[in-house]
């Protein structure tokens, strides 16, 4: 099945002895001139590109006193030496975190520090060659940007904006990666990551809304582009298009049918995903962005609710009100944005739904917490929401939940080894390594308790488990959204 | 990685899916299965047959609900999951069904 050593489970997760260089040869596909074209980025290696990496690496210091700091205060206590999944995976020590952040750390000392600048043999400083761009293109495509390594870095330091800063370095010399760049070329013509267009889209729905007929008897609504409708939903389109998102698309349609909820999808702002933040492209990201706002106005909505999509709910509860708001035209007396959990969890508390929990009786679920909603975001009004309403969502919808070991859920979550713009066929080996820590933890709720179903609220992360699981001999299908709970849950009429 | 079929040189990309879809016949299809050593029954036929009418009505491929749907409906409902399709198309259906049926490689979160 594979053309490399798939992990093998043990009892425990075991740390790994180095094996120096193991994935050195990993890289994704370099995007071709047209799909850099789309993004903004020139298509090939411009000439003189050594200074302009260097400039374009001193602008962002510059732009950003965090990257300054991250750059400038690892003591190198090796804290975070053992706490990367690609790290644990593939046991090729540049996965360690300071190792990847010293990559880039390097080329920084050697032109925008005193030491670095005269003495770069003693601070280990180097010179921005074609061997230091390569290691670059390979190494930071090995970080899922997923901010574990940050939790237990006694400063703070975080890979992620290392690692989103050298591909926005790399870009701007005309060399990007064809799997994120070609996405979000996509959305800037077409308006989302699949490039699928709104007959398309009005096709599939009206086909869910046929499913979900025959299924329960009641006619659930997948309305597209309704003016005046109090909700606009943001959703990342493979909630259309893959298995098993749409079972979680199904779930919110049947909630907001519940609740009696007026709603509406946009054909021109039909991606919650924002691919831009894994590139670290600022323009991207807010050009992506605006086409919510542009929605919102125009469908004249009052409330947005963002669909499970992991980075799509860091980008929204995080960067919307500074890159596209003020949002002064929504009604202020919701969350703005809102997470589909926190609106589906009110109306629980309320006592708004009808929830048969046996009707999940063949599953005993865990939950996989996404690193992006884990340690970038916020649900509810409480610390740790993005934690506990989630879980209490699928709790009151099945009988059977246990968590995972407490040093691999909520905050300590590793990653589903697919984040950060990697979810790509190209880069199998690294994706089925770095998922080894997540299959360890979920080895050992199979094991104990009978778990089957993994239930989680990101996209990436779906399709990650569906693709790696049976490497690991899990069945593919044991991946599901929270809200395909809720839809099997959920009872919409008397006679339902 | 260009394939050749017929004598003639197709230019796919780096994954195998065409360059060119007006490149696209059921001899490429066929070749380009052969180069995942699978050979092509008419049960894939239906399958990629779909696909390219699909897409020549839609512009993308359709989703994988959609697919399932209208191949349970031909073949009968007992084809109609994704099962059956990860069983003629090991590689994913929405993807290498795609391949074969000279499209372009879904991308996003698939």
């Amino acid at each position: 099945m594979a053309n490399f050593e798939v992990p093998v489970l043990g009892e425990y997760q075991v740390l790994p002895h180095v094996h120096p260089d193991t994935m050195a040869k990993s890289k994704p596909y370099v995007a071709k001139p047209d799909i850099q074209a789309g993004v903004g980025f020139p298509g090939e290696l411009v000439p003189d590109w050594e200074n302009v990496a260097v400039k374009k690496l001193g602008d962002l210091v510059s732009q950003s006193r965090a990257l300054q700091v991250f750059l400038d205060s690892c003591v190198k206590c090796g804290a975070c030496t053992d706490k990367c999944h690609y790290y644990l995976g593939t046991s090729d020590p540049k996965n360690m975190p300071v190792a990847r952040q010293d990559l880039l750390r390097s080329v920084y000392r050697r032109y925008y520090t005193f030491a670095g600048k005269f003495f770069p043999k003693l601070v280990g400083a180097r010179d921005m060659t074609k061997d230091v761009l390569d290691e670059w293109y390979s190494y930071f495509h090995q970080c899922s940007q997923c901010r574990r390594c940050s939790v237990f870095c006694p400063y703070g330091i975080d890979t992620a904006e290392i690692s989103m800063a050298a591909r926005d370095v790399m870009d701007a010399v005309g060399v990007g990666q064809k799997y994120s760049n070609e996405i979000i070329g996509k959305v800037h013509k077409i308006g989302n990551n699949l490039g699928l267009p709104e007959p398309a889209l009005a096709d599939t729905l009206a086909g869910l809304e046929e499913d979900v007929k025959d299924e329960t008897g009641v006619d659930v609504k997948f309305p597209l582009d309704v003016k005046g409708a109090e909700v606009l939903v943001i959703t990342p389109s493979a909630d259309f298009f893959a298995e098993p998102h749409i079972d979680g698309l199904i779930g919110y349609a049947k909630v907001f049918h519940a609740a009696g909820t007026s709603w509406t999808l946009s054909s021109h702002a039909s991606e919650a995903a924002n691919f831009s933040m894994f590139i670290g492209s600022h323009e991207n990201l807010h050009r992506a962005a605006l086409r919510i706002r542009e929605a919102a106005l125009d469908l004249g909505v009052k409330r947005i609710i963002v669909g499970e999509c992991g980075h799509a709910w860091r980008v929204a509860y995080s960067f919307w009100n500074t890159l596209i708001g003020p949002f002064d035209f929504l009604d202020q007396r919701y969350p703005i944005p809102q997470h589909i959990c926190e609106f589906t969890y009110d109306l629980i508390q309320r006592g708004a739904l009808t929830l048969d929990k046996s009707a999940n009786d063949d599953k005993v679920v865990t939950f996989h917490d996404s690193c992006n909603v884990s340690r970038a975001s916020r649900m509810g009004n409480m610390p740790g929401g993005q934690f506990k309403i989630p879980r209490e969502v699928i709790k009151a919808c099945v009988n059977k939940f246990y968590d995972m070991a407490p040093d691999t859920i909520h905050e300590n979550t590793f990653c589903c080894g697919g984040g950060g713009g990697l979810l790509t066929d190209d880069l199998m080996e690294l994706r089925v390594k770095g998922a080894q820590p997540r299959m360890q933890a979920l080895k050992q709720v199979v094991d104990e308790y009978g778990v089957n179903h993994v239930a989680a609220i990101c996209a990436i992360c779906k399709s990650q488990f569906t693709k790696v699981l049976p490497y690991y001999k899990f069945p593919m299908d044991m991946i599901g959204s929270v809200h395909g709970l809720v839809s099997k849950a959920i009872r919409l009429g008397p006679k339902n | 990685m260009p394939i050749t079929v017929a004598g003639k040189t197709i230019e796919t990309d780096e994954e195998g899916y065409l360059s060119n879809r007006t490149d696209w016949n059921e001899e490429v299809a066929k070749e380009m299965a052969k180069v995942d050593n699978c050979d092509l029954s008419q049960n894939h036929w239906e399958v990629i047959n779909f696909l390219r009418e699909y897409y020549d009505e839609y512009q993308i491929a359709p989703a994988v609900r959609v697919l399932t749907k209208a191949i349970g409906k031909k073949l009968g409902p007992d084809k109609g999951n994704s099962k059956y399709l990860y069983e003629l198309f090991p590689y994913g259906p929405a993807k290498q069904a795609c391949k074969y049926a000279g499209l372009p490689k879904p991308t996003g979160c698939v």
